[in-house]
């Protein structure tokens, strides 16, 4: 979930319409792998690469779990070389973040020795003008190979690899060129039909003993310049200078805070700007009994929506100061605000909410509110 | 089949949009100036459809947000692709196909320039061999220009032409982020960026919002002297793996092409974020010389991902409503190089 109660001012806030904040979503998909690219990442981290055979007998890496015509579920994969042919490639001038190369790079279509149909990957050269349809290229693979496409780092011109590249690989490269001998014999089209190659044998029999790749987990990390809403932006200074601000819809008159593009119930802008007391009405509220990673207070603790007086929508906010047995429906609340000289543009000036003593209002002044 | 028509179209382009991924803001006007052109309030649609995606947004559920940009109570009959507008529309249409409603609302929006479009895109393709690679779009797309290129499918003259052609007939279009009169040697003479790649081949990268009203038979009618009526609507998609593809083809905007009728449009909008691929939809679509492509400037002056699509159908709609169209079609892609297509061919009658 991506809440941002906090927005840090940009260099030109006073200037600038909205508020703006770096963000950056991250989160790791954990992927589990059907039986076909079971078996092909199963081969990559022993640096191995094979292909699936398709009905017309064509042998495509990385082979699809199934046949893009006829969706049978592949039953054949043959080893491939890890050299190939560039069959068309890109520039990339300015790479961005995760790519397989940090500095510039091409991508290229590149058909392995053995196999039909090409497959996209990374070609590590200087310059484009190193690059050219036709040119031979060969895998160059990471040092700790897990069972993903990644495992690949690159391909890189083979001839410069003939001439004595670095040795790290050297083991890996030497059996990988075997295994292209044996390749390039087993998986010609219409040859691929009998029993499968040494290197395709059940996988369970991969990784030299080993336990069969089945998931691979893939990291995405995606940033944005997130930008609050001007209504939105105008509510996070209002809580720099300690004011709350909500706005009022011109049409049904209701108040809300915080203030957003349009009123949801007519769909026309709120524009009358509406300054709210920092004290309301607890409308419902949960106790937090589960610790979780980063929580900052210890359990339990009451999160509660707070009708502030004046506005027709409630806020979630913390209810502090008293035992969490204590809070119910109807409670009196009151903002207590962290010491000015750590107020920013952000919900969090509020430290928490804690009871007034006041009397509990009275349910009919918030049951539209629940 | 019920006869049903685009009536209203309203839009905005922007390079760079100060405010909220969820557009809300973009998107008041943008109903506001749809219900002047009907004379239509809320209430008169039927169903509303949107196409937008949460990863350009970087917030979960941003469609729910925008939803106040409707006015949603009482509650409203409401759904949503995670596709271009364009394949919104499709859903609405269908929709109105069932008898259920006469009118619906289709809107699509996106803020492109949140994040790094050309990598966030990467999070469409294949998740287990190609995404942990981050190939961004536009070097999937120089993949596929350079196929072209090479097969002799076209030659860098061609895509010069339509770059020139594009940003020549934007400047026109008050809604267009990049244009400017432009020749071919223009274009020739500007450097390679993403080999082979001029970036007078690549849209620009754009944020905005986009809307169509629909309305069926008699409700057309009501607020329309000349509505377009869809003839044809159809969408189809390629296989995933790049590798077993033919990039300088697209069966699929063939297939969609020729199903929904193609064939004798005076105007098509092409949704063409590469040069070369208003090439590849030309051939499979069967345009010829004599039929005007890209009025507007098309994508290339102007891309705002999710309803790019959409606003090529509305722009198509609109030469049909003043007379200058008999016959247009509007063509909305998805995916990585041309995946997927959509064909809208409408017609004006009388």
């Amino acid at each position: 979930m991506f809440h941002f109660w906090a927005m840090a001012p940009t260099a030109d806030a006073v200037e600038s319409r909205t508020l703006h904040a770096p963000m950056r979503v991250e989160f790791d998909y954990t992927r589990s792998l059907g039986p076909v690219l079971s078996q092909f990442m199963t081969g990559l981290r022993e640096r191995r690469i094979s292909g699936g055979v398709l009905s017309d007998g064509s042998v495509v890496v990385p082979p699809p779990e199934y046949d893009p015509v006829t969706h049978a579920q592949l039953a054949e994969l043959v080893a491939v070389g890890d050299e190939g042919v560039v069959t068309t490639w890109s520039w990339v001038a300015e790479p961005v973040m995760d790519q397989p190369l940090d500095r510039p790079f091409a991508y290229a279509l590149v058909t392995l020795d053995g196999a039909d149909a090409p497959m996209l990957h990374a070609v590590a050269v200087d310059s484009p003008a190193d690059m050219h349809t036709g040119m031979r290229v060969r895998a160059h693979w990471v040092d700790d190979p897990v069972g993903a496409i990644t495992d690949l780092a690159w391909f890189e011109p083979a001839a410069a690899r003939d001439e004595g590249a670095g040795s790290v690989a050297g083991e890996g490269r030497a059996r990988a060129r075997l295994r292209d001998e044996a390749a390039t014999e087993q998986s010609r089209p219409g040859e691929a039909t009998g029993e499968a190659p040494e290197e395709t044998s059940p996988p369970a029999e991969a990784g030299e003993g080993e336990l069969v790749v089945t998931r691979i987990v893939s990291p995405v990390r995606l940033a944005y310049d997130y930008a609050a809403s001007p209504e939105e932006s105008k509510f996070f200074r209002g809580l720099a200078e300690g004011r709350i601000l909500g706005q009022r819809c011109p049409t049904c008159h209701k108040v809300y805070v915080p203030p957003r593009g349009a009123c949801p119930v007519d769909g026309v802008p709120t524009t009358d700007e509406v300054e709210l007391p920092d004290r309301g009405t607890v409308t419902t509220f949960c106790i937090v009994n589960v610790p979780f990673l980063g929580q900052k207070i210890t359990p339990p603790y009451v999160s509660a929506y707070v009708l502030l007086d004046g506005a027709d929508i409630a806020f979630l906010h913390l209810i502090l100061d008293t035992e969490a047995s204590e809070v119910r429906m109807g409670m009196r609340v009151e903002a207590v605000w962290k010491p000015r000289s750590e107020w920013g543009t952000t919900i969090e000036n509020i430290s928490h909410f804690r009871p007034t003593g006041e009397p509990d209002a009275d349910f009919e002044t918030y049951q539209q509110h629940l | 089949m019920r006869d049903v028509a685009v009536v209203g179209f309203a839009q905005r382009q922007m390079k760079e949009m100060d405010g909220s991924p969820t557009c809300v803001e973009v998107l008041v006007p943008i109903f506001a100036e749809l219900f002047a052109q009907t004379g239509w309030a809320k209430g008169d649609i039927g169903f509303w459809c949107s196409g937008s995606s949460d990863y350009l947004a970087g917030r979960s559920f941003s469609f729910v947000s925008a939803v106040d940009a409707i006015g949603a109570l009482p509650p409203v009959n409401e759904s949503h692709v995670e596709m271009d507008a364009a394949w919104a529309l499709y859903e609405a249409w269908v929709k109105i196909q069932t008898g259920e409603v006469d009118t619906a609302l289709v809107y699509g929006f996106g803020k492109s320039s949140a994040g790094v479009l050309r990598r966030t895109l990467a999070m469409q393709l294949d998740p287990y061999t190609v995404t942990p690679l981050w190939p961004d779009t536009v070097s999937l797309a120089g993949l596929q220009a350079r196929a072209g290129l090479e097969a002799g499918a076209w030659d860098e003259r061609s895509m010069a032409e339509v770059a020139a052609r594009s940003s020549t007939s934007a400047v026109d279009n008050e809604f267009a982020v990049r244009k400017g009169a432009l020749s071919v040697e223009d274009v020739l003479g500007q450097p390679v960026y993403a080999d082979p790649l001029r970036r007078s081949d690549i849209a620009p990268v754009s944020d905005g919002a986009a809307a169509i009203v629909l309305a069926a038979e008699d409700r057309a009618h009501e607020v329309s002297e000349r509505p377009a009526w869809i003839t044809g609507l159809e969408h189809r998609t390629d296989q995933i793996t790049l590798g077993t593809r033919d990039l300088t083809r697209s069966p699929s905007a063939a297939g969609a092409g020729s199903a929904a009728g193609a064939a004798g449009v005076d105007t098509a909008e092409l949704h063409a974020p590469f040069s070369h691929q208003e090439l590849i939809l030309r051939r499979e679509l069967g345009l010829g010389d004599d039929v005007d492509v890209n009025p507007s400037g098309g994508a290339l002056s102007g891309n705002p991902l999710f309803c790019s699509g959409l606003i090529r159908i509305g722009e198509a709609a609109r030469r049909i409503w003043s007379g200058e169209s008999g016959r247009a079609l509007g063509h909305a892609t998805s995916g990585p190089a041309l995946q997927q297509n959509l064909v809208c061919v409408m017609e004006g009658r009388g």
